[in-house]
């Protein structure tokens, strides 16, 4: 590891700079609060309305509305936090949270960056390197090839001696941006030439390769937390099997109706290599699952996840707090109780202002929003009634998580709760997650990612087409 | 005289067509860039372009006429 523990420990963090925006800003800043740190919110000019701005200790607009002159610029972002003496900054997730070289500016202005290490964030986030990583120490994962060249007829080579079907992915990419599946020799021309345009567009980098496709499967996830010395946790699994084009709509801890020795041997050996190589501070590893093939290693996201609050609620551990003093260095068994428990079932619905039949973005003022409140349901958000949903940002307005003893009754108050959740003056999406909360595959657990595909408002809901 | 309208408020990232062009229903018009989202908008009957009402770079808003037809 490249810093020492005394550098870590003698400097406890005081004020976080949180480079984001929305619901995870909001969320750090409680965090921060909690923990007795103080809190800076930076802003672009077309966030000074949002909510949680109130909250923060000090505030800052690093420029306007296009994430490109804002969230996304370093410079601004630094000079903010040399402004307000901040002696950290937390990059939350999207935006800088996977920026290696972002998170060495920040390491080298003297400041802690609330993550892992910088190396690891280079290392894991580029997917072809991350997979030799986990082939390494042995991780199952599905046959893929090396980062491709641009000549067409060697590519069709290589899926041919791969076989079909083939999932095609940009190397640097992320949030399912980009990748396109290949079912025959014929197809690989014109996917190559679109995902190429994608990546480019996307990531600034062209780099694809192929991955045998996995039809059907399940997406599970382990969370970990680790410290600066090599201890690493695991926090169980999420399912986040429910997605549309790509984007997780419904997650949920623990994954249902698997068997939970398998699940603990995976963890257990994650864990293990995780430890190995040094891993530091969060993380969460992807996993596509089939009752055929097991578990077989998809990715490594070196951040703090969206979905983490379904996590929090089954274990009663703060994450991000936690996140907060891991990277302070604080050591694992200061920060996480001796024996980490799942109780019960938690439920989150990724709330879109979106056309719920079309999946367009819908943008425009927020004439009503009223969170709902119950037992058991936790809500977070960084808009309120009257504020603008850009057409700049994600169109994350809310996530709804629901936390019950079962997973029916944890299903039961997420679908009462969306039912009294009201928000006019953009659509929205919880007329698709009630249908999806209400069909009889996703009831018994019998998901995967092609299920969100499947349900939809108009074939679910006849009697209103 | 019929107008195409933005489906979406939005940025107008690319125009497919130009005043003279012969379209079809599902001929594509113009892209809209939303929320980090490109939504193709496309011709939903046949007709000739009379001309744009909005230019590359445009910011529309859902229901904004964006294309005229003669």
């Amino acid at each position: 590891m490249s810093r020492s523990i005394d550098a870590l420990t003698a400097k406890p963090i005081r004020r976080i700079l949180v480079a984001n925006r929305g619901a995870v800003a909001a969320r750090v800043i409680r965090a921060a609060h909690q923990l007795g740190i103080e809190a800076v919110a930076v802003y672009s000019s077309a966030d000074s309305d949002l909510p949680y701005l109130r909250d923060a200790d000090a505030i800052v607009c690093i420029g306007d509305a296009p994430a490109v002159a804002s969230y996304l610029n370093q410079d601004a972002v630094l000079q903010a936090a040399s402004d307000t003496g901040a002696d950290a900054i937390h990059p939350g997730y999207g935006f800088l949270s996977e920026n290696a070289a972002f998170a060495e500016k920040v390491e080298a202005a003297g400041l802690c960056f609330i993550g892992p290490s910088a190396r690891w964030i280079r290392e894991l986030g580029h997917k072809t390197a991350a997979r030799e990583l986990m082939r390494e120490h042995h991780m199952p994962m599905t046959r893929s090839s090396e980062v491709l060249g641009d000549d067409v007829d060697i590519i069709t080579k290589i899926a041919c001696d791969m076989g079909f079907p083939l999932l095609l992915k940009p190397a640097n990419g992320g949030g399912g941006i980009g990748m396109l599946p290949v079912r025959s020799a014929d197809q690989v021309a014109s996917a190559w030439k679109q995902a190429k345009s994608i990546a480019t567009k996307a990531f600034g980098a062209a780099e694809l390769y192929f991955e045998t496709l996995i039809d059907e499967p399940r997406h599970i996830e382990f969370q970990f937390l680790a410290d600066r010395y090599g201890q690493v946790r695991c926090l169980f699994e999420r399912d986040c099997s429910i997605q549309r084009r790509n984007q997780k709509v419904i997650e949920e801890a623990p994954a249902p109706g698997l068997s939970r020795n398998e699940v603990d041997v995976m963890a257990e050996r994650l864990e293990g290599i995780l430890s190995r190589i040094g891993y530091d501070v969060i993380g969460t590893v992807e996993m596509l699952y089939t009752p055929a093939t097991g578990f077989t290693f998809l990715e490594v996201n070196t951040r703090l996840q969206v979905e983490h609050a379904v996590t929090e609620e089954v274990t009663g551990i703060d994450i991000v707090s936690a996140q907060i003093r891991l990277a302070a260095g604080e050591k694992i068994d200061a920060v996480l109780p001796a024996r980490i428990e799942c109780h019960g079932h938690a439920v989150e619905a990724r709330i879109y202002a979106e056309d719920p039949v079309r999946f367009f973005p819908s943008a425009g003022m927020l004439e009503t929003f009223t969170l709902p409140v119950g037992e058991g349901l936790r809500v977070e958000t960084g808009y309120a009634a009257g504020c603008r949903v850009s057409s700049h940002y994600d169109p994350m307005l809310a996530k709804v998580i629901a936390h019950g003893p079962d997973r029916a009754t944890a299903i039961a108050r997420l679908s009462m709760a969306l039912d009294r959740f009201k928000v006019s003056g953009v659509k929205t999406n919880i007329p698709y997650v009630q249908c999806v909360l209400a069909d009889a595959d996703f009831a018994e657990g019998r998901i995967n990612t092609r299920l969100g595909a499947t349900v939809s408002v108009r074939s679910a809901t006849p009697t209103l087409a | 005289m019929s107008t195409v309208s933005s489906p979406l408020s939005g940025r107008v990232i690319a125009l497919s067509v130009q005043a003279g062009d012969a379209v079809q229903p599902g001929t594509p018009l113009l892209v809209v860039e939303s929320m980090k989202m490109e939504i193709p908008v496309e011709a939903e009957t046949s007709g000739v372009v009379a001309r744009l009402l909005v230019a590359e770079g445009d910011e529309v808003t859902e229901g904004q006429a964006v294309v005229e037809f003669q």
